[in-house]
């Protein structure tokens, strides 16, 4: 934490969580499916189910899903904004359960190519984030720095691949963690970088024949 | 091995050691931080600063919220002062902070844009006092960025030993939080030493302790708002003593500690959750039951 942490982000109201909090997820959202969406189902739990109303969380949403920032003055009237862009949208309240944050947004989403995705994630304080879930992977990803996503195949020396492929252009890894539905099966990683990873080195990874699919998502903070 | 805590006391006596200013020190301190220049760090405070000032002009225009709950009480006490239609109570630097304070919380509610400076919902304590100091003592931009540096220095310190969440620390630790920052930047800015700032700091939070998050509706306007303007006016009085050479007994340092200890035990009801105080009382309950039907 600094300074600029403590006096800021500059930001719409009324709430970091409920309002910049869910600019930030909703970013982090588009940004795994890779445009902006022109069909989006969210669902929102807990508090963000109960009062999102009060605090334009769902204002806040829509703003993120147009890739706006948390300062944004046309946040409030994000609505007409998603609507002028064709986008078809739908609110619903949702019981995730017990265990799952409070403030969570469960978002299917749909580009104009009919690409879909699946993202889960929850504000979890003072504008901070966490996607929790992609594509019914468990994830988490706090979208501080820029990331990639892969959907691979568990087998021996995929990680090499894809760490060895950013070394050689000189990226650095800040953070890396792989999961697994089981073993031998599908595997997913998520690679944090200092830097902004180009367009065709994450086309590279993607040209594996082990990796199924890849992602770059950037950073929102 | 756990890292040793952010002590405000360590600071202040490292300053007055040095013979320096605390803007001076926490200058320092911050551009090692963030690997910038001085210069940089006070552009980039300056930069805050206007955005506070666009939020008072927005909020003083008189704003209403999306619920309809709260606004315009900013402009209405404006008017009402300039009118004359009653005695002056606050005088006019007090009052000043207070309006703008609450026109800050105005703005925020009216999703409008602001500072989240410590946080959204105390976002109004810090542009209070500053908007009135700048107004009322000619203060240049200059030593009001480096006033925001002292307030933005002493959160780091709240931050580190306690929290700047209402969800965690109760309201006490964000408009509360927020007044002690006001109050130390407000003694730096008007020429008081650095120990003067650490006393300014602790008389703000031996004025707050104990107050709760209790936001009707869990929406942050009641009573979020004028919590906002009354704390502006705590900043002032803590810094009026602190100027004035009164000590505190209990070092800021201390004083942090004792508001994380008041935040710890205080129940999950007064920590931003709307299942107690102001949100649970019939009024409370009876608005938000109609508004989220």
């Amino acid at each position: 934490m600094d300074i600029i942490d403590i006096i800021g982000p500059v930001m719409i109201g009324p709430s970091s969580s409920h309002t910049a909090g869910a600019v930030r997820l909703g970013r982090m959202a588009a940004g795994v499916l890779g445009a902006q969406p022109v069909k989006a189902e969210i669902y929102l739990h807990g508090s963000f189910a109960e009062t999102y109303k009060g605090h334009g969380t769902d204002m806040a949403l829509l703003a993120g899903l147009m890739s706006w920032e948390t300062y944004d003055e046309r946040i409030p009237k994000a609505e007409d904004y998603a609507q002028k862009a064709g986008m078809k949208y739908s609110f619903q309240k949702v019981d995730l359960g017990s265990m799952i944050h409070p403030n969570t947004a469960l978002f299917h989403l749909e580009d104009a190519a009919g690409n879909k995705c699946e993202v889960s994630g929850a504000s979890i304080g003072g504008g901070q984030v966490k996607i929790t879930s992609i594509d019914g992977f468990d994830v988490e990803l706090t979208g501080r720095l820029p990331a990639i996503l892969t959907v691979h195949e568990d087998v021996r020396g995929v990680i090499a691949l894809v760490s060895g492929t950013l070394a050689n252009i000189g990226v650095n890894i800040a953070t890396m963690r792989v999961f697994r539905h089981n073993k031998g099966g599908t595997a997913s990683m998520i690679v944090e970088c200092d830097d902004k990873v180009p367009q065709v080195i994450v086309d590279l990874i993607g040209a594996f024949p082990q990796v199924r699919s890849v992602r770059f998502i950037n950073s929102v903070l | 091995m756990r890292k040793e805590k952010l002590s405000l006391n360590k600071w202040i006596s490292m300053a007055e050691e040095k013979g320096q200013t605390l803007q001076e020190f926490l200058l320092d301190y911050n551009t090692e931080q963030l690997e910038c220049t001085r210069e940089e760090l006070l552009v980039k405070m300056e930069e805050m600063l206007k955005v506070m000032e666009a939020s008072i002009a927005f909020g003083l225009t008189g704003v209403r919220s999306h619920s309809g709950l709260t606004g315009g009480d900013a402009k209405k006490v404006k008017e009402a002062s300039e009118n004359g239609a009653f005695p002056d109570v606050l005088g006019a630097k007090v009052k000043d902070a207070m309006i703008y304070a609450m026109a800050v919380g105005e703005c925020n509610a009216a999703m409008g844009r602001i500072v989240a400076a410590p946080t959204a919902g105390a976002s109004g304590v810090l542009p209070g006092v500053f908007a009135s100091l700048k107004e009322h003592c000619h203060l240049s931009e200059r030593t009001l960025a480096e006033g925001l540096v002292v307030a933005g220095g002493i959160g780091l310190v709240i931050a580190d030993r306690a929290s700047l969440a209402g969800a965690t620390g109760g309201c006490q630790a964000e408009c509360g939080s927020a007044a002690a920052m006001a109050a130390g930047a407000a003694v730096a800015m008007l020429g008081g030493s650095p120990t003067q700032v650490g006393y300014a700091v602790a008389i703000a939070f031996k004025n707050v302790l104990g107050l709760v998050c209790d936001p009707v509706a869990g929406l942050v306007e009641v009573p979020c708002i004028k919590r906002n303007g009354s704390c502006a006016v705590q900043a002032l009085t803590a810094a009026e003593l602190a100027l004035a050479g009164i000590t505190s007994f209990i070092p800021a340092d201390e004083a942090i500690d004792a508001m994380k200890s008041v935040g710890d035990s205080l129940p999950c009801a007064f920590k931003e959750t709307a299942g107690g105080g102001m949100a649970t009382t019939p009024t409370a309950l009876a608005w938000a039951k109609k508004y989220f039907s």
